[in-house]
């Protein structure tokens, strides 16, 4: 299948802070992808070089098969809706819509319409007097009606309620049902996105440390909970990527499945067995990656071996 | 949390983190076959139908109905749709069967055990459950 992002080697730094290191990446067409990490772990400086709205150092980015820097006829299949989009200061949400229709081919006024209701956006007001949750209505509304053969997401839903936040994952996953396309989704909020991603990318530091199948990661981990000694007697030459311990209990993170009888085992022994969520699993992974660089024995436990 | 307590929340709430989406989806549609919720020769949602309902991936929701076809439960029917395939229910039904020791006999016996309650006991207590009230549960 080809390819719609080929990422070689990309390494980009600011000053003295390293904010991409060496990344491979490889984009496929028509799926969803989730590019998650922390705050300042690299995913809007990633997905500026993947737009052409910033120079790598080093390394190589093609994006439809071509280089995208000042490169019109892949910039046009493209569209980056960010955090803080800015708008020309005399703009209204209605001025966006007709300049984004100009340059977006797929363009479906009519969805536009349609999400303008679903938002209750106000199209006439100028976009700096909308509230922040108005505001990211706007870039929403723009993201999804482009219709775009590659569209990023960058924290889409500041100031967006829940409800609202349920609304553009309704949507995305209707209109991208009827016109299957690439988007990239970066959100803190992993719990409230993970069933709608296919393909999970986890960032921390610079480092792709998850690049997998959103499915495969299900279910890839399991925490187990028990008194210590038979957590650890159980959980035996397992690779294991978090401890909590409270008092002679221990609740364990461990990478891999449990066959049925293992299952029972655990059962017997009266130990608790618990699914680990993709937020979790995440949250643990990120952690122990900060554990290995305060210098702790570097294991490959940053890895998902499989 | 079981098939009946996901239903009983009566909206799109689903999977457990613990097992890939499609499997789950794959279950819920066998169990509407196995209820008759979904009769035999009777059309499928979408799978689109299916993404939008439980609020995953178009994908993932496929993938959790081809497997269903591989199985012979549904088969396709070009530019038409997805159906339920005659016989499916009684397939379903005899593999169900073959599951329920493991899944709910072993356990159930395993924390009778823990309690002190004798296999004669349980025995019982499973025919009150019989006479008691079937619909229980659900407010």
């Amino acid at each position: 299948m080809k390819t719609v992002i080929e990422v070689r080697n990309l390494s980009k730094s600011y000053r003295n802070s390293v904010a991409l290191d060496s990344v491979i990446l490889s984009l496929e067409p028509d799926r969803i992808y989730g590019l998650l990490g922390r705050n300042g772990a690299g995913k809007t400086t990633l997905m500026s070089m993947l737009t052409a709205q910033g120079f790598p150092n080093s390394g190589e980015v093609k994006v439809f098969g071509e280089d995208p820097y000042e490169n019109e006829q892949v910039l046009s299949r493209i569209c980056f809706i960010r955090e803080s989009q800015k708008y020309p200061d005399s703009f209204s949400a209605k001025h966006a819509f007709r300049s984004a229709a100009l340059f977006f081919k797929n363009w479906d006024q009519e969805l536009a319409g349609r999400l303008v209701e679903d938002f209750q956006l106000p199209v006439k007001r100028t976009i700096k007097k909308l509230s922040r949750g108005q505001l990211s209505a706007v870039g929403v509304i723009i993201g999804l009606a482009s219709r775009a053969e590659l569209t990023f997401f960058d924290e889409p839903y500041l100031g967006l309620d829940a409800v609202a936040r349920q609304l553009f994952y309704d949507r995305l996953v209707e209109d991208y049902g009827r016109y299957p396309r690439t988007i990239v989704l970066s959100s803190h909020l992993i719990d409230e996105v993970a069933n709608l991603l296919e393909h999970v990318i986890v960032i921390d530091k610079g480092r792709i440390i998850m690049d997998d199948d959103a499915e495969s990661i299900r279910g890839s981990a399991f925490t187990v909970v028990g008194s210590a000694d038979k957590v650890g007697t159980f959980l035996q030459g397992r690779e294991i990527i978090h401890t909590d311990n409270f008092a002679s209990l221990a609740s364990v993170t461990a990478v891999g499945t449990l066959s049925r009888a293992e299952k029972t085992e655990a059962a017997e022994l009266g130990l608790e067995l618990a699914p680990v969520s993709l937020q979790q699993l995440v949250v643990r992974k990120t952690i122990s990656a900060a554990g290995a660089d305060l210098g702790a024995s570097k294991t490959s436990s940053l890895e998902v071996t499989r | 949390m079981t098939g009946h307590q996901v239903r009983a929340l009566g909206s799109a709430v689903l999977i457990d983190d613990s097992r890939p989406i499609f499997l789950q989806i794959a279950e819920r549609i066998e169990g509407d076959i196995i209820e008759g919720t979904l009769q035999e020769e009777a059309q499928v949602p979408s799978t689109n139908a299916f993404a939008s309902f439980y609020r995953i991936n178009p994908a993932t929701a496929a993938k959790g109905v081809n497997r269903l076809v591989d199985d012979g439960i549904l088969y396709k029917q070009r530019g038409i749709g997805m159906f339920v395939a005659t016989g499916a229910r009684a397939a379903l039904v005899q593999r169900r069967r073959e599951q329920f020791f493991d899944q709910y006999v072993q356990p159930l016996a395993r924390e009778a055990r823990k309690l002190g309650i004798e296999p004669l006991e349980l025995a019982e207590m499973i025919r009150q459950s019989e006479t008691a009230t079937v619909h229980g549960g659900a407010s």
